[in-house]
């Protein structure tokens, strides 16, 4: 009986969000993959379905075709697309890291009593709405924005600058977004560090500086790998920031695929370029999964 | 470390945390604006609030969003649950590397991609698109988030109460409900928590998959961005940060009150 029982407890637990998961996750993948092999169709829904009668599956399998890859690597606006994302993310993370390593530093160095609070603080901006965020910006950077106006007002500069709509505005927008995610775990690496080892450094003679570039940056590595990560990978496919802040000019790979669907209505070409999107992505996506369980190993 | 903060130290904390809250604490005062511009103060005002009690477009939206939260973060938290049992309690079953990958993937799936994809999955059974498609997809995406939060919990947890209690003859689902629930319980909540923002914030992924027939918050907000920023906005903006933080403020002060009244029973038990 029990035996009867403690099987059914554990189908559950593990066939429910398995079945979840794979009608829900795993198919439409497949989908996406499917469709970005079949030809675009004037009809509703617009696009040829590829393979649905597994009677005509030969058939089907012939008609494939990699007409809309050889599209997009056709039309330099993809690949730019792709270049301009990875550039963006890249540089953003970079910015992400260079503002986000003193204050984490600093977090960790500050009194144990205010450490609960000031984690809280860093931890807040991330459950508010990325929408609402990148939203407060727009108010600021505006040419009649607050920004400009404050600049002005001190007379640093006699004309608004035009920030909004340029990719200086997408770089603001993404390293506030996204600072929490690199400052985290750079804090609990540093926190966790042991505070002997400087001391004893410096008992040794070691200036605080060179203590901090031979002891505390090394130790805390770990955490600015699994921040940069952290950042760049969701950076790479966003949309929300670079459409409000970056106007049309420069135009993000999520951004591409948003237009692609909702204003041209090609979904073989868009589903192909979310494949292209996940391949790319795929790599630094191994590498941070091989760097966090090598570190969980540890 | 050290407890000694250099003034870099200090001006890295007052920088950086400036530079987190300044624009939402804007945002927050300019809702309070007067003037219909949202860069020139005029006076306090509370006009933009009773105005948006009366924009029945921005009440509808608010009312699908709360219940798609509502639905999905709950629905999220059982399964999520059970996948973090899954991942940490049973070790061994088929295709466990194939569940672990799902569990993580839409952790970093651009929302674009999951967006689609899941578009794609109603079209092509034929679903009618609207509030139980967003529901469903929020559902999908917040449900591996409480599992990371919930594994979190259960891989730190004393795993010899769980033994024992099967040993004198609980049932694993006994266990569960008996020993492993009420030790965790805090972890569930906030995947709660977590599930419910998700769902609050969701632009993207709600944008794909609905129909006509439910517009949600974010899209709402979204639409009305793109033709420019008004004191409205912000109305609408401040209250959702305000409901959000009030959660938060409120779960961690929760935790907290538990954590000291645990520690306080753990001295009175040795004393």
């Amino acid at each position: 009986m029990t035996v009867v029982r403690s099987g059914g407890f554990r189908r559950i637990a593990i066939g429910l969000p398995y079945l979840w998961l794979a009608v829900l996750f795993l198919v439409p993948f497949l989908i996406v993959l499917k469709l970005s092999l079949s030809q675009i169709a004037t009809a509703i829904p617009p696009y040829t379905p590829t393979f649905d009668d597994p009677a005509t599956w030969w058939d089907s399998l012939r008609q494939l075709t990699f007409e809309n890859y050889a599209w997009i690597a056709d039309d330099p606006l993809y690949l730019n697309s792709y270049l301009i994302s990875l550039r963006i993310a890249f540089f953003s993370t970079v910015f992400t890291f260079m503002i986000g390593y003193p204050l984490a530093y600093a977090m960790a160095r500050a009194p144990e009593g205010w450490k609960p609070f000031l984690l809280m603080l860093v931890i807040l901006p991330f459950w508010t709405s990325f929408l609402i965020r990148v939203y407060a910006w727009i108010g600021i950077l505006k040419p009649e924005g607050l920004l400009n106006q404050f600049l002005l007002f001190l007379c640093v500069i006699d004309q608004p600058l035009v920030i909004t709509n340029t990719e200086t505005a997408i770089f603001i927008g993404i390293v506030y977004s996204y600072l929490p995610f690199m400052v985290m775990p750079i804090f609990a690496s540093l926190d966790r560090m042991d505070p002997r080892l400087l001391e004893a450094a410096s008992d040794l003679g070691s200036p605080p500086l060179k203590s901090f570039w031979s002891i505390t940056f090394p130790l805390s590595l770990p955490g600015v790998v699994a921040g940069c990560f952290l950042v760049f990978i969701p950076a790479v496919g966003e949309f929300v920031i670079p459409d409000l802040l970056g106007g049309s000019s420069t135009l993000m790979i999520g951004k591409t695929l948003w237009m692609e669907f909702f204003n041209n209505r090609d979904w073989p070409v868009s589903s192909a370029v979310a494949i292209i999107l996940l391949l790319i992505l795929v790599v630094p996506i191994v590498v941070f999964q091989r760097i966090q369980d090598r570190e969980a190993a540890k | 470390m050290r407890h000694r903060l250099s003034g870099f130290n200090l001006v890295s904390l007052v920088l950086g945390f400036g530079f987190l809250y300044l624009p939402i604490v804007i945002l927050v005062i300019f809702s309070f604006n007067a003037s219909p511009l949202v860069t020139v103060w005029s006076g306090f005002s509370t006009r933009w609030y009773t105005q948006l009690f009366q924009n029945q477009g921005l009440l509808d939206a608010a009312w699908v969003t709360l219940r798609v939260g509502l639905i999905s973060a709950t629905m999220a938290t059982i399964l999520g649950t059970f996948a973090a049992i899954a991942l940490t309690r049973y070790t061994r079953f088929r295709g466990r590397v194939l569940f672990t990958g799902m569990v993580y993937a839409p952790l970093v799936m651009p929302e674009v991609i999951t967006g689609l994809s899941l578009l794609l999955l109603f079209v092509a059974v034929d679903f009618d698109r609207g509030f139980w498609t967003v529901t469903l997809a929020h559902i999908t995406f917040s449900m591996c988030f409480v599992a990371v939060v919930v594994q979190s919990k259960l891989l730190s947890f004393d795993r010899s109460l769980e033994e024992a209690a099967m040993d004198l003859g609980a049932t694993p689902a006994k266990t569960f409900f008996a020993v492993t629930l009420p030790v965790i319980w805090p972890a569930v909540a906030a995947g709660w928590l977590l599930a419910f923002t998700l769902s609050l914030d969701d632009l993207v992924v709600a944008s794909f998959t609905t129909g006509p027939s439910a517009t949600t918050l974010p899209m709402k907000i979204y639409s009305q961005v793109r033709l420019g920023v008004t004191p409205e906005i912000n109305a609408v903006c401040t209250i959702l940060i305000a409901i959000v933080t009030a959660g938060v403020l409120t779960a961690t002060l929760l935790n907290k009150r538990r954590q000291v009244r645990r520690e306080r029973e753990g001295q009175a038990a040795f004393a």
